[in-house]
């Protein structure tokens, strides 16, 4: 029971190294596409989008504002102008109809680091670490904007590892990228995914739109699942799937709408028995049971013991 | 009797205790966090003096409220005036600023950076250049001044793009050599908007002309100070009628100077103090 599995290997045994990441590649594309849109013009000269994550211009038409730094903003006492507002008020609309923590695994720049933080923690075998309780983040949401109102000043933007990183990268590199160094060594020694799953104030924001997003992971397979426990093991979010995949009623929701999932997608790449599926919130299907001969991994294993 | 707890004195609920230490203990790590993030959030408050902010941004602390460090003004600047602050350069880190001896402030007609700035950090109300007040020009170094020594400089006069109203050249005598003329530049701060360009062609090697924060460099009268010669004007005759005139003491004058009846001055009479 204690022979450590590394998640995502059977699944690429059977399925191949490409099915078994393709959600992993889609999403550093993802990632690299908005990255590459602001620093096609300094390294290129072309410019798509000027500014940064807090706020950008694209294509000189579309204003895009962080929502939070926004939040801060009035917390802290400024009015701002409308272009600002539109900028927040399209981003807002668009993870309010997309997803919340979207943001967190498809654009957040930070998310390469801890994932990559979380394999190493994963092939170093850090079993145990400081059990942070998850909803610690929305304490720190609270905090900066407390910060924010006593200052008078957008006071958590002088930490925020996301966008002093793409500041640093568009703008010149700062000292203030350490902070991405303090993130992997937390999440690598100190708690697991500590940083995105138990800290982050603007993933705490996020999960708070996370309601009505229509992008979900469904475990519309969930009677083929043989108990590997490889989600869970790759799950930065591990608590979301339970109420979707081990049901106690076979007519729940094979829907994780947990507002900590970020749709990262990574639980249908380490499946082998391919449970999960990306689909709407409202697709309620779940795969009929198979034929009663049919041998899960699970039932082999109780044969061979 | 039943076993019924009075209510408030029973043995304690372990999981109510655990709940309320656990809540307990994230109140204070979120109360230490607030701290630090103010306590950083203040000590970057200090604005260096070389340090300027882009035109139309607003007083500092409210600058600070308002500006979401996102570059769009760095972006839009097409003579790469200003930069972001990194950790250590003094300003708020990720707050545009520049520093006018390196880079000083074109003076664009249509000052592409407010216009970029997405919150109005950089006042959007702003629509002149001339009406910027980045900072004020102020002659620092008066004796290094190669104008005050007596020579013909005047590179930071000719330069001013407010040329003749922001920075004038003040004729005074030149008591050294006793027959040629000093050009004090002199800097007009209703005039000056901070661009920094004299400081920037000062050619001294350390610049004798410097722009600074307004807050270091304007001096301010008393709210509540009267010029006697502006107000006789807006009244259009003397603000108090037959004000004493108080006569010359010539020395070697007459000794016998009648000392000014203090019942001429309105109010007074004879209930006046000192008497």
């Amino acid at each position: 029971m204690s022979v450590r599995r590394e998640p995502g290997v059977e699944a690429r045994q059977q399925l191949g190294w490409f099915k078994a990441n393709q959600w992993l590649l889609a999403r550093r594309a993802t990632q690299l596409g908005f990255f590459m849109l602001f620093a096609s013009g300094p390294l290129f000269g072309i410019w798509i989008a000027k500014g940064t994550l807090a706020s950008s211009m694209t294509l000189d038409v579309l204003p895009l504002t962080d929502p939070l730094v926004l939040l801060q903003g009035l917390v802290a006492g400024h009015r701002p102008e409308s272009l600002a507002l539109i900028g927040a008020g399209i981003v807002l609309g668009a993870y309010l109809l997309i997803g919340g923590r979207v943001y967190c695994s498809w654009v957040c720049p930070i998310n390469p680091v801890t994932d990559l933080a979380a394999w190493v923690r994963r092939k170093l075998d850090i079993k145990k670490g400081w059990n942070l309780k998850p909803k610690t983040r929305l304490w720190m949401l609270g905090a900066i904007l407390v910060a924010a109102f006593i200052t008078g000043t957008i006071a958590f933007e002088l930490i925020n590892p996301i966008t002093t990183l793409y500041r640093g990268l568009l703008f010149g590199l700062s000292w203030g990228m350490a902070t991405l160094l303090l993130i992997f060594l937390f999440d690598v020694f100190v708690t697991r995914n500590g940083w995105c799953g138990h800290v982050c104030p603007v993933g705490a924001f996020y999960g708070l739109v996370n309601t009505t997003g229509l992008l979900r992971v469904s475990a519309r397979g969930r009677q083929r699942c043989d108990d590997c426990m490889d989600c869970y093991a790759i799950c930065p979010e591990m608590h979301v799937i339970a109420p979707a995949l081990n049901t106690a009623d076979a007519g729940d929701s094979p829907i994780i709408t947990d507002i900590d999932c970020t749709a990262c997608g990574r639980c249908i790449d380490v499946c082998p028995e391919r449970v999960f599926n990306f689909t709407h919130r409202f697709d309620q299907r779940v795969d009929q049971p198979p034929a009663p001969n049919t041998m899960t991994a699970r039932s082999r294993l109780v044969t061979a013991a | 009797m039943a076993l019924t707890k009075k209510k408030g004195y029973g043995p304690a609920d372990p999981k109510r205790r655990r709940a309320l230490k656990e809540m307990a203990m994230y109140a204070a790590g979120t109360a230490g966090i607030a701290a630090a993030v103010t306590g950083f959030a203040g000590q970057s408050r200090s604005l260096p003096a070389e340090t300027l902010r882009p035109p139309g941004a607003l007083p500092e602390h409210d600058f600070q409220s308002a500006c979401v460090r996102c570059g769009l003004c760095v972006r839009a600047c097409p003579y790469n005036t200003l930069k972001l602050a990194e950790f250590g350069d003094g300003p708020a880190i990720g707050t545009p600023y520049f520093v006018a001896r390196q880079v000083p402030c074109e003076m664009c007609d249509d000052i592409p950076c407010v216009v970029a700035c997405p919150t109005g950090a950089l006042d959007h109300a702003l629509t002149d250049i001339d009406n910027a007040r980045m900072g004020e020009a102020s002659l620092v170094g008066r004796t290094a001044c190669l104008n005050m020594l007596g020579l013909r400089c005047d590179v930071c006069y000719r330069v001013c793009p407010v040329i003749d109203k922001a920075i004038t050249l003040q004729l005074t005598h030149n008591a050294r050599t006793k027959k040629h003329t000093i050009f004090e530049p002199v800097v007009h701060p209703d005039a000056c908007t901070g661009c920094g360009k004299c400081e920037k062609s000062c050619v001294l090697e350390v610049a004798a002309i410097r722009v600074l924060p307004k807050k270091l460099a304007h001096g301010q009268i008393g709210e509540h100070y009267r010029l006697g010669w502006e107000e006789k004007d807006k009244k259009g005759k003397e603000l108090v009628p037959g004000v004493i005139d108080l006569p010359d003491r010539l020395p070697g004058g007459p000794s016998d100077i009648e000392p000014p009846s203090l019942s001429k001055i309105p109010g007074l009479g004879k209930t006046g103090v000192g008497q």
